[in-house]
């Protein structure tokens, strides 16, 4: 009997992974291969071409999803680092009040908050109307239905993402290694690039992870923030599964994407260690 | 030297501030126009202080069965995956067994599949099955979503946990059962009630997988990004700003709690 108690445990959970996880996969595996329509029901005809068919159409929507989730990425790096880097070392006291504050946003709901910019970013809005009102800016000024506005959208909801998993990296690190570096005649500049940057890096990569895959497929800051120009893989696939009721286009799309985004995955959880990754990500 | 290093602190602090604004301005606005007592059929200008929106919160009534649904299946698909999750957190953490090394794999999987492929090969998997889509669906993949956040919160837990504080309990007699009730989950229960309120708050804000799996049941996400063209009642800001309240007070309490005990 206690031999059997960790299968027990286990079972239910598992089950629920397997069934509702891995045999979805296959069953998107399946249907990507299928031909037909929502009418007349689909049939399995093992037809590749549908990847081909699917990835010539929109292959410039998904080029611009992982361009924008690389943008984001590198924004967020660049904007969330010196954030975590002054808390770890600076917040002194007051460390988890400034974590509470940077998560504040959670609080309110990921969709509200993205049409909140879209209030706020309006042509004639609170914002850009009473600055054009006062003549500061050109009536054709606009944010909305721009590059910028998505990218930066998902910069906004994924930020905290990149800077928790920095912030936990360099909390760790030693002050006292920093001031062993600058004993030995390191400057403050150099001190940082030999030591605290090499030592932050894991907390990079999980950062990078946490909000790559996320901002990459997030049909979200697209449709609300983006305008026709801006479409997203993420809006395609939505539309072609839930308006057109292409499941087989639908489902080859879902299957590139998450398959580009994968090999990205294990390449980083290779280099890091899966249990890593899984402690990062559970912070 | 030290004076650049100190004036480049100052900066690093004010500039953290910045971000912190940033990141709440939206959340802001939302709170403040919740108040607007608008006129016109569009809440874009602010005319005036009003609390009619409060009065009349329940008013719009697909929005308030929507937000009602939302809340049920929070509700549900938390209960659910807490059971489960815990059992197999408490497996993966104190166990080697067959399958263990496979089962870290799938919930590490479970995590970092994006939303949006979980949603499409679900809706893949009920299409297939010809699987009506429903409440139950929409069950179905918040639990599968939240579950690896609790099973790993619970896995902390447990393998921080001294193995000699239960067999002192067996030691004493207690038996299995007891062994668990007694020592086990009273020391694992901070992860758990972390897990719990993850899984909740996942679920409420959920809005890629469900617009996969939801058929025609409506959540509270569904409803505003569904009513985004003809515009949005203030009932939904003051939905937003009460869900907000009740958080960050939960999340206050919590943190008074942890520094009690400590």
């Amino acid at each position: 009997m206690r031999r059997l108690t960790p299968y027990l445990l286990a079972l239910p959970g598992w089950m629920w992974l397997a069934i509702f996880l891995v045999v979805p996969m296959a069953a998107m595996a399946s249907v990507s291969l299928q031909t037909g329509n929502a009418i007349d029901g689909f049939a399995m005809t093992f037809s590749f071409s549908n990847y081909g068919d699917a990835l010539s159409t929109y292959s410039t929507q998904l080029l611009r999803s992982l361009l924008y989730g690389g943008l984001a990425t590198v924004a967020m790096l660049l904007i969330g680092y010196p954030v975590a880097y002054w808390i770890a070392f600076r917040g002194g006291r007051r460390k988890s009040m400034y974590l509470f504050l940077l998560l504040l946003p959670f609080f309110v709901s990921f969709v509200l908050r993205t049409i909140s910019w879209n209030f706020l970013l309006a042509d004639n809005g609170i914002l850009f109307g009473t600055l054009k009102d006062w003549g500061l800016l050109p009536e054709g000024f606009h944010v909305l239905a721009t590059t910028f506005a998505v990218v930066g959208g998902l910069t906004y909801n994924f930020l905290p993402f990149m800077i928790l998993p920095i912030y936990v990296a360099l909390e760790r690190v030693d002050p006292r290694v920093v001031e062993a570096a600058q004993d030995l005649y390191a400057t403050r500049a150099a001190a940082f690039r030999r030591v605290v940057l090499p030592l932050s890096l894991p907390g990079v990569f999980a950062g990078v992870l946490m909000t790559f895959v996320p901002a990459t497929a997030d049909p979200v800051n697209a449709q609300i923030l983006g305008g026709t120009s801006n479409t997203m893989i993420g809006n395609i696939i939505q539309t072609e599964y839930l308006t057109n009721l292409d499941y087989p286009t639908a489902s080859a799309l879902s299957f590139t994407l998450m398959a580009i985004l994968l090999v990205g995955i294990f390449v980083y959880a290779k280099a890091l260690g899966t249990e890593n990754v899984l402690e990062a990500a559970a912070r | 030297m030290r004076t650049r290093g100190r004036l480049g602190d100052r900066l690093l602090h004010a500039y953290t501030w910045l971000i912190i604004a940033w990141l709440s301005s939206p959340i802001a606005v939302m709170i403040l126009f919740g108040f607007n007592d608008k006129q016109s059929k569009s809440n874009t200008t602010w005319q005036g202080f009003t609390l009619r929106w409060y009065a009349e919160l329940f008013d719009v009534s697909d929005l308030t069965v929507a937000l009602r649904n939302s809340l049920v299946i929070a509700l549900v698909s938390t209960v659910i995956t807490v059971v489960i999750g815990t059992m197999l957190g408490l497996a993966l953490g104190r166990h080697r067994f067959r399958g263990s090394g496979a089962t870290n794999f799938l919930v590490f999987a479970a995590i970092s599949t994006p939303e949006l492929v979980m949603g499409a090969s679900l809706l893949s998997l009920f299409v297939s099955g010809n699987v009506p889509r429903d409440a139950n669906t929409i069950i179905v993949a918040h639990v599968l979503f939240s579950l690896s956040f609790v099973v790993v919160t619970v896995r902390a837990r447990v393998v921080g946990l001294d193995p000699s504080l239960e067999e002192a309990a067996r030691d004493l007699g207690a038996s299995a059962w007891g062994t668990f009730r007694q020592v086990t989950l009273p020391s694992i229960l901070p992860g758990v009630l972390a897990g719990a309120m993850l899984s909740f708050a996942l679920s409420i804000d959920d809005y890629v997988v469900t617009s996969f799996v939801n058929g025609s049941t409506v959540t509270f996400p569904l409803w505003i990004v569904g009513a985004v063209k003809t515009g949005i009642p203030p009932q939904v800001n003051v939905m937003g700003t009460l869900i907000f309240g009740i958080g960050v007070l939960i999340a206050i309490a919590n943190a008074v709690a942890a520094r009690r005990r400590a």
